[in-house]
């Protein structure tokens, strides 16, 4: 890439500190986004900040919520996909509801949350891991079964940690809050069936 | 039926030529059925090609004439004076157009030549049938309705009555002056706004030619542009201005209260006495008191009656009435201002749930020097605020609320950090998204704000909370914001929090906009004639608007489109009269059978049923000819002059047989 | 009035207690829920992180199976009550998705027409029943008891029309229905964290700590929910945030059906209070029946 100016990668850094050249930035990741029911809106943002302003955990985020949309629309690909933003983004719907503009910001961070899988830029998220057993499970049974759920993830995302959760898993196992079996549906066919007809299909 | 038709194709430089071959048009126009002569001129609407259709006229050629050009839109009306000053009725007169209907909108040479072959052949069909109708010409009375005694129609008011024309003013609070009189003052230029404004405001109270109706409400409007009749309703105040003097003893010894007695400093802001009969402000205009019924103990309880009693002029009555008044006005002018947000329904801000959360009004009514706190900043409980944040766009710029942008809060926003500035220590904060500065002298204002310590955040922000979490927020407001500029989130405590809200259109605006025959837009603001050039006129002839009732807007620009409304209406006043179109709609009585269809569906409410005679009936400078009444009569007796039925019929004809 | 009823998977596991209490207080009320055959799981937030158009056909499918009921859907859980309202709205709103879901539905032979209502079992609890009903079926009034609401995130936003999104009030005014007083505080709407507390266990601490602290600086003697992930935070993490951030928090946060079922008189093991890892201590105790 360029030029004159580099200065070598800092380590654990996301923005290179160099001139942002046109050419290395992806416009057409845009296009992804428009894709999404109610993705036009984007264009629309004043970059205000109230959706910043108002989400709980936008104070550790790499990028507040706001950035990511200045990220998005100036082609940042990268940087968007490889934040820890999206990760952190509970779900509480307040920036959608006091956005000025009207945008599906929570949606947007979910679309984000699958580009960044299928492009395999979050391996290290434990979001990731999260998600995709909870799916897995999902497929499986129909059901979800938190009891497989929280083992997996510990296995998997905090191996070398499983003591930390001991005490919670044995407050829940002691109410009998954790059962052994799972709840399997019984048309779990129908459901393949779908499944396999939205796989060929394509998401949106 | 007319057989001396007589066409004129315009070529239009190449804007026509360019795309149908003239030649073959006239050619084929020779053909046409009572057609006289055919010429065709490179610019019709040209003195050159006016002269040729007056020379034709003059000469007894023709009888009827047709142009093939533009849009009737551009020059109807120039060759129908053509016609005119040659002696023919200008309804004679029709166009095809083969420019915008045609040149303008094909690509393809030999299709638009058969385009306008077809045009001109329906054209000259339609002319066969067409009727000599003659203009009517309605008389302007010189008085005018001036509906919102703001700046907006007080300088209106002031400026038609300063031309020596009478005006009814009518104001539906007690005293006129409308938001400015309760502005401290006013930015860029820091005018104390009550030293600018009563001077005008008392000019308006004795001016001989102003007729002053204030505690008035319009109640109906009838008529047209000319001669409009309106009747207002003067509400019971219950004190005879004949009689009044204003010498105040009356609040001074009335135990009623408009506020909480035992109300916080901010519960009782107010800038006159908050008694139950009362004055809205010292200066007020005219400077007479209403009862305020509803905290007055002699309505509510029916004992008291102390003002009756300390009144020397007597001028206290507690049985009046509402009176009505009628006028004869030439035309309207409607000012009628605006009202502001209110910011309960955003909860995440917690107006009127945490104390010191206050929108912009009430924190300059706290401003003033003769309000409640003399113009003291002060918090709920009397004492000074260390630390205020000013939060822009509130309820502006939002699709949950108002789409717009309301115009003037960065402006104040800023007039407001200089008065803390200025009269306290304490810290300021303005929380914007952007900053508007586009007026004479704004942008050097916000500079002179930059210099005088005040904190800029650049970010909306996201609520407002009594959380503590960290040092010097306990018992503080604490705003939650995202610095977009420093690219973090903030939380910054304050004492206190003042909204700026928008501007909005005030309550009961879509009733008078209704009264007066004009509509109000999907943002509540009334709808003008044209956007760029028709700023103050409105699709209903005679009347006008001014002022913030068309759009937010500042000072400056409310009195500059105040005077152009009131310099539109006395352009129409010195004209004496004016024609009205001729090509309007017709009842025949014998015709109606009165079902009364057409009465609810005239978009111009131009259409009255006669209950004598049992049949409806138009007013002919009301009809603006739109055809809608003429498709609904069952009856079919209603026709549309310069529409008729054989007009339209023959047009189609001769698209129809053409080629 | 009887509805079509969608557990969730949480009731079965770690909300066990807030099916039993919603078993043990329904009756009275007059609400018989009949349980959506086959239901599956809704995706919550978690299946939706990986896939869309897969997330809105699984969600799909209950509401297909719904469908010929013609009743209203009630859920007790938060995100299942998001996840399938969100699917309703946007089923309605964007044809693309809707051509794309009526396939996908048919391939299970299934179809939807968009025309099952999704309700929170808490607003059916508070505006379908009559009004006083609630009062009258009070046998135990919960004179003195301070509790503070708590209602999250996902049941008052996004789309939500029975509340408001910011300051929502219903559970307060139920609170002072069944007697006690109920404590307003600035964090009653905010988020607990959610799966954060999974992925990003400190951060959700924080958030919860700031939570259970306003509530408590407002004297509230325990909290109700009306989401089992909101109710699992609180609770069985409510040790982690003592630890984390050396508070004493002992605030018992019960789901709002269980109060409910206190102030009825129904005892301790029917409406499972005894699941609870914060355990009930005085005043609350007082109340319970059976303790």
């Amino acid at each position: 890439m360029h030029g004159l100016n580099r200065v070598p990668e800092v380590e654990g850094e996301m923005l290179q500190k160099d001139i942002v050249f046109e050419a290395t930035l992806d416009h057409d990741f845009l296009d992804e986004i428009y894709a999404l029911p109610g993705g036009h809106e984007i264009k629309k943002c004043i970059q205000c900040g109230t959706c910043s302003g108002s989400c709980p955990t936008s104070y550790v985020m790499d990028h507040a919520p706001r950035k990511m949309f200045s990220l998005i629309r100036a082609g940042f690909r990268d940087e968007v996909l490889r934040s820890n933003t999206i990760w952190l983004c509970s779900s509480c719907y307040t920036c959608a509801v006091r956005c000025p503009k009207d945008i599906k910001i929570t949606d947007v961070m979910y679309a984000l949350k699958r580009l960044a899988v299928t492009e395999g830029k979050a391996k290290h998220q434990k979001g990731v891991v999260l998600s995709r057993i909870f799916a897995e499970i999902v497929n499986k049974y129909g059901r979800n079964h938190e009891t497989e759920l929280m083992i997996r993830y510990i296995l998997l995302a905090e191996p070398f940690r499983f003591y930390h959760f001991i005490s919670q898993g044995w407050n829940l196992f002691v109410n009998k809050r954790l059962p052994f079996a799972p709840h399997r549906i019984k048309n779990i066919e129908q459901l393949r069936r779908i499944l396999k007809k939205v796989d060929e299909l394509g998401e949106i | 039926m007319a057989d001396r038709v007589g066409v004129y194709v315009c070529h239009c430089g190449t804007n026509i030529a360019g795309k149908v071959d003239i030649d073959e048009v006239v050619r084929y126009s020779r053909g046409l059925p009572g057609v006289a002569l055919v010429r065709d001129y490179k610019f019709m609407c040209s003195d050159p090609g006016q002269g040729l259709i007056q020379k034709d006229i003059e000469a007894g050629l023709i009888d009827r004439v047709v142009v093939a050009s533009c849009s009737p839109l551009m020059h109807e009306n120039t060759f129908r004076k053509v016609c005119e000053r040659s002696g023919l009725n200008p309804y004679l007169f029709t166009m095809a157009n083969i420019r915008e209907q045609c040149s303008w909108v094909h690509v393809d040479m030999s299709q638009s030549t058969e385009k306008s072959k077809a045009l001109l052949s329906g054209a000259v069909r339609r002319a066969a049938f067409l009727q000599p109708l003659e203009k009517r010409v309605v008389p302007i009375n010189p008085r005018t309705l001036v509906i919102g005694a703001g700046i907006a129609g007080i300088q209106a008011a002031l400026d038609l009555a300063e031309a020596g024309k009478e005006v009814v003013l009518v104001e539906r609070q007690s005293s006129i002056g409308g938001h400015m009189s309760r502005f401290d003052k006013t930015f860029p230029t820091l005018d104390c706004a009550a030293c600018i404004l009563t001077p005008r405001m008392v000019q308006v109270g004795q001016h001989p030619r102003i007729r002053l109706m204030a505690y008035s409400e319009i109640e109906e409007i009838s008529g047209f542009v000319g001669s409009f009749k309106a009747k207002i309703r003067r509400k019971a105040s219950c004190v005879d201005p004949e009689l009044c003097n204003g010498c105040g003893m009356c609040w001074e010894k009335c135990p009623g209260s408009r506020v909480p007695k035992k109300g916080n400093v901010h519960e009782k802001l107010s800038l006159g006495p908050t008694t139950a009969i009362y004055m809205p402000f010292m200066q007020a205009v005219p400077a007479v008191p209403i009862i305020d019924r509803d905290s007055c103990i002699y309505f509510q309880k029916g004992k008291c009656r102390i003002c009756e009693k300390v009144c020397e002029r007597k001028a206290i009555n507690y049985d009046m009435e509402d009176s009505f008044e009628e006028f004869e006005v030439g035309n309207i002018i409607l000012a009628a201002g605006f009202q502001t947000f209110d910011p309960s329904d955003m909860t995440r801000y917690m107006y009127g749930k945490l104390p010191n959360v206050m929108t912009a009004l009430e924190f300059e009514i706290m401003n003033c020097a003769s309000g409640s706190t003399g113009g003291k900043i002060l918090m709920a409980d009397g004492s000074e605020p260390k630390s205020i944040g000013i939060v822009h766009c509130v309820g502006s710029r939002d699709k949950h609320y108002h789409e717009y942008c309301s115009k003037v809060c960065c402006m104040y926003a800023l007039k407001f950090a200089h008065l803390i500035k200025e009269k306290t220590n304490a810290e300021v904060f303005n929380f914007y998204i952007d900053m508007r500065c586009s007026g004479k002298g704004y942008e050097e204002f916000y500079d002179r704000l930059l210099g005088e310590d005040v904190r800029f955040v650049r970010g909306k922000v996201g609520e407002i909370s009594h959380l503590s979490v960290s040092a010097g927020e306990e018992g503080k407001l604490v705003v939650r914001v995202e610095d977009t500029l420093l690219g973090t989130v903030r939380r910054i405590p304050v004492d206190m929090v003042i909204l700026c809200t928008a501007l909005e259109a005030p309550a009961g605006l879509k009733d008078i906009a209704t009264m007066c025959n004009v509509s109000a837009g999907k943002d509540g603001f009334i709808i003008e004639k044209h956007p760029k050039l028709g700023p103050v006129s409105t699709a209903t002839d005679g009347v006008f608007i001014a002022g913030a009732c068309q759009a937010p807007k500042d000072i400056p620009d409310t009195v500059a489109q105040a005077s152009a409304a009131s310099s539109a209406v006395l352009s129409m006043i010195t004209r004496e009269k004016i024609e009205i179109e001729a090509a309007t709609a017709e009842i025949d009585e014998e015709k109606c059978s009165g079902c009364r269809i057409c009465n609810n569906l005239c978009p111009y409410l131009a259409i009255k049923f006669d209950e004598e005679k049992k049949v409806s009936v138009i007013y002919e400078a009301l009809c603006k000819g739109c055809g809608t009444c003429v498709a609904a009569c069952p009856s079919n007796a209603i026709i549309a002059k310069h529409f008729q039925n054989e007009q339209i019929y023959a047009e189609i004809e001769g698209l129809l047989t053409a080629g | 009035m009887k509805y079509t009823y969608y557990p969730g998977c949480s009731v079965l596991a770690t909300a066990k207690h807030y099916q039993e209490s919603i078993d043990a207080i329904v009756g009275p009320f007059g609400i018989e829920l009949e349980e959506l055959e086959d239901w599956n799981c809704c995706g919550a937030t978690a299946y939706m992180s990986v896939k869309e158009l897969m997330s809105f056909a699984i969600s799909a499918r209950n509401l297909a199976l719904a469908e010929p009921f013609h009743r209203d859907l009630v859920t007790p859980c938060s995100a299942c009550y998001t996840v399938l309202t969100k699917t309703n709205q946007y089923f309605a709103e964007y044809p693309d998705l809707r051509k794309k879901l009526g396939l996908a539905l048919e391939a299970g032979s299934l179809s939807y027409s968009g025309n099952v209502r999704v309700r929170h079992i808490l607003d059916i609890i508070l505006h379908d029943v009559e009004d006083g009903k609630l009062e009258s079926l009070v046998t135990r009034r919960l004179e003195g008891l301070k509790v503070a609401p708590y209602y999250g995130c996902q049941i008052v936003r996004p789309g939500t029309d029975f509340d408001d999104p910011d300051d929502p009030q219903c559970m307060d005014r139920m609170i002072e229905a069944l007697g006690a007083t109920s404590v307003d505080y600035s964090m009653k709407a905010k988020c607990c964290g959610a799966s954060l507390m999974g992925t990003q266990e400190n951060l959700a601490l924080r958030l919860c700590k700031n939570l259970l602290l306003e509530a408590e600086k407002n004297g509230a003697d325990c909290l109700i929910t009306v989401c089992p992930l909101c109710q699992m935070n609180l609770d069985v993490y409510q040790g982690k945030v003592n630890k984390l951030f050396g508070t004493k928090f002992n605030l018992p946060v019960l789901y709002f059906t269980q109060l409910i079922g206190l102030a009825f008189g129904i005892p301790e093991r029917k409406l499972g209070l005894q699941r609870l890892v914060v355990k009930c201590t005085e005043p609350l105790r007082k109340f319970i029946v059976g303790a």
